[in-house]
């Protein structure tokens, strides 16, 4: 029988084989939750009278959405997690730690697993091969619980990045234009896989963020089949021994193809207020710029804080404007800091905050005034993603957010990477 | 098999209504409190639907409801707030089994012809949703057998003390 990988891995998890829209219980490595959606994981699993975690190893709180916590609200929340962390046996990861997906694409996921997470961007681990998805906090108390969930086998289309990508193109901005080009419900219950030229030459951080967004056109999962990247990324990480190789049958079945020559592909952006309202940058006209974040789960890696650098390398962020760096993790943190990358950002006038989710989801750390224009790497821009519903956001790369943070408005970084 | 007829008025909201929308994260520190949260519903789609939405009252969504974040908070809020059951042509995958596993019914069906403060009963055993403002009827598309038994058991939480683990 001829399978997809989503088709693959889910069988391996529930001990028979499976096609695209079966349902079974499948068995999960990975279960994970965040302090915005752990503390109702917490009490559901209470509910159905569990207290301690099936596979602790497994089972991991993250304390990134808002942390250092703002509000004594939120202090308290971030004690249930704590908590509940040291009598259930799961694992915690603190303020200082950064953003759950980069902690779990750096320190465990491995090729093949089955990981549910109560975050929507869980599927940033598609990356290495991993049947990633986002649930509620109900699923994940109950993954927490039986390490097991229910799942519907997805139907799979199959993304081909073809061509060789021009210089000021990024990963961003392939899945911003993908995303334009299928619309925010286009991969609904899909998972999608991607393949060709430009895809296998990406680096393991750019497939993370394109794994990530795939959520964003409606995607269950986004997989990259495990390829020599896979491995040497596993083995910077001490993890070697966990790769394994995951690939689709040659005659998988399909749902659907899509093709994209990425040669004539231009820096993209998304405007406000949904990721596929998008457009290349080089039409966007003149959009002035109170706000710009480069960092988050989507692009806070060492690769995309570099691209940045090299940008602000030398030059000062425009008047009026606020840059905000946010690296994904500790250890991206630390990277940056010994490569001189921090002192940079500093140097050019930009805010570095420490690791974790920061302004993205509104909470804090950089919230938007009535009327304020921010331009973004995270992966979202819904009204009132920052905090204000009467503020603008748009997405673009770290090349074009650095840019635009120079002249003071969206700007085409191909005017400053030639 | 479920049963029971919902009676309501209707809510309506367009296409694309995201969690951001349903539960804005400014209110994240509320999320420990969803009585309070549910004060704050849809507040930035429809800043008065919080203050008049009375209990048996549906949401009709357009296309892609509920898209964004996983935050459960979306859906629970939304059966605080007493609404019966809420219609969309579709749903986000992440709060549509959201919605099944707190035993919120989340219906597809073509919602182009309903508008606000129509008067709807929905038959959940027949799967029609008859207007009475309109004088129609329009079907809900079956859910699956999984569903089904996760939403007439009350929600997962019930489905997995029930049967000690999953049964589906």
């Amino acid at each position: 029988m001829s399978q997809t990988i989503a088709e693959k891995i889910l069988s391996e998890h529930a001990g028979r084989n499976l096609i695209a829209g079966d349902i079974a219980v499948v068995d999960v490595d990975i279960v994970l939750a965040q302090d915005g959606t752990g503390p109702l994981a917490v009490s559901q699993m209470k509910k159905m009278g569990f207290e301690k975690m099936a596979n602790p190893g497994g089972s991991i709180f993250f304390i990134d959405h808002a942390a250092p916590s703002p509000r004594k609200e939120l202090s308290d929340t971030h004690r249930i997690l704590r908590d509940f962390a040291r009598t259930s046996g799961a694992v915690l990861s603190d303020i200082n730690q950064g953003v759950c997906h980069q902690i779990i694409a750096e320190q465990y996921a491995c090729p093949g697993n089955v990981i549910i997470g109560a975050d929507s961007h869980t599927c940033t681990a598609g990356a290495l091969g991993a049947f990633a998805t986002g649930m509620g906090s109900t699923d994940i108390a109950v993954g927490f619980s039986l390490a097991k969930t229910w799942m519907m086998v997805p139907e799979t289309i199959k993304v081909s990045f073809n061509g060789k990508m021009g210089s000021g193109v990024f990963a961003k901005d392939l899945i911003i234009y993908l995303i334009g080009k299928i619309s925010a419900e286009g991969a609904t219950y899909r998972s999608l896989e991607f393949y060709g030229e430009a895809s296998s030459s990406l680096e393991m951080e750019d497939r993370f963020t394109i794994s990530n967004m795939t959520v964003e056109a409606g995607a269950k999962t986004g997989l990259f089949p495990t390829d020599p990247k896979t491995k040497k990324y596993l083995k910077k990480q001490g993890r070697e021994d966990c790769y394994r190789e995951v690939t689709a049958d040659s005659q998988a079945r399909y749902e659907k193809l899509i093709d994209i020559d990425c040669s004539i592909l231009e820096p993209m952006v998304s405007k406000p207020h949904s990721v596929d309202n998008t457009t290349p940058v080089s039409g966007i006209g003149k959009v002035r710029v109170d706000q710009v974040l480069i960092g988050t789960c989507t692009n806070g890696r060492i690769q995309d804080l570099a691209i940045a650098a090299g940008i602000l390398k030398n030059r000062k962020v425009a008047t009026g404007t606020r840059l905000l760096i946010v690296p994904a993790s500790k250890d991206v943190y630390l990277e940056a800091i010994k490569k001189g990358i921090i002192e940079i950002f500093i140097n050019s006038g930009a805010a570095v905050i420490n690791p974790g989710c920061g302004p993205c989801v509104g909470v804090h750390q950089g919230a938007l005034a009535a009327g304020e224009v921010c331009l973004s790497t995270q992966n979202r821009n819904f009204k009132g993603r920052m905090g204000n519903p009467e503020a603008f956001i748009y997405l673009s790369s770290p090349a074009t957010a650095a840019w635009s943070a120079v002249k003071g408005f969206i700007s085409d970084p191909r005017e400053v990477l030639v | 098999m479920l049963s029971g007829i919902l009676r309501g008025r209707a809510f309506k909201f367009g296409d694309n209504i995201s969690t951001d929308l349903i539960a804005p994260g400014r209110y994240f520190h509320l999320r420990s409190d969803l009585p309070e949260l549910a004060k704050h519903i849809l507040e930035d789609a429809d800043p008065e639907f919080a203050a008049i939405v009375r209990p048996g009252d549906f949401i009709i969504g357009g296309r892609n409801f509920g898209l964004g974040s996983s935050r459960e908070h979306a859906p629970a809020i939304i059966k605080i707030a007493g609404v019966g059951a809420v219609l969309a042509k579709s749903f986000a995958r992440i709060f549509y089994r959201n919605g099944i596993n707190i035993g919120l019914p989340v219906l597809v069906c073509d919602t182009e012809k309903i508008d606000k403060g129509d008067e709807l009963e929905i038959d959940m055993r027949k799967g029609t949703v008859r207007n009475f403002t309109k004088n129609n009827m329009v079907n809900f598309n079956p859910l699956p057998e999984v569903m089904i038994k996760i939403l007439s058991e009350g929600g997962l939480v019930e489905h997995i003390i029930k049967n000690k683990g999953f049964n589906l």
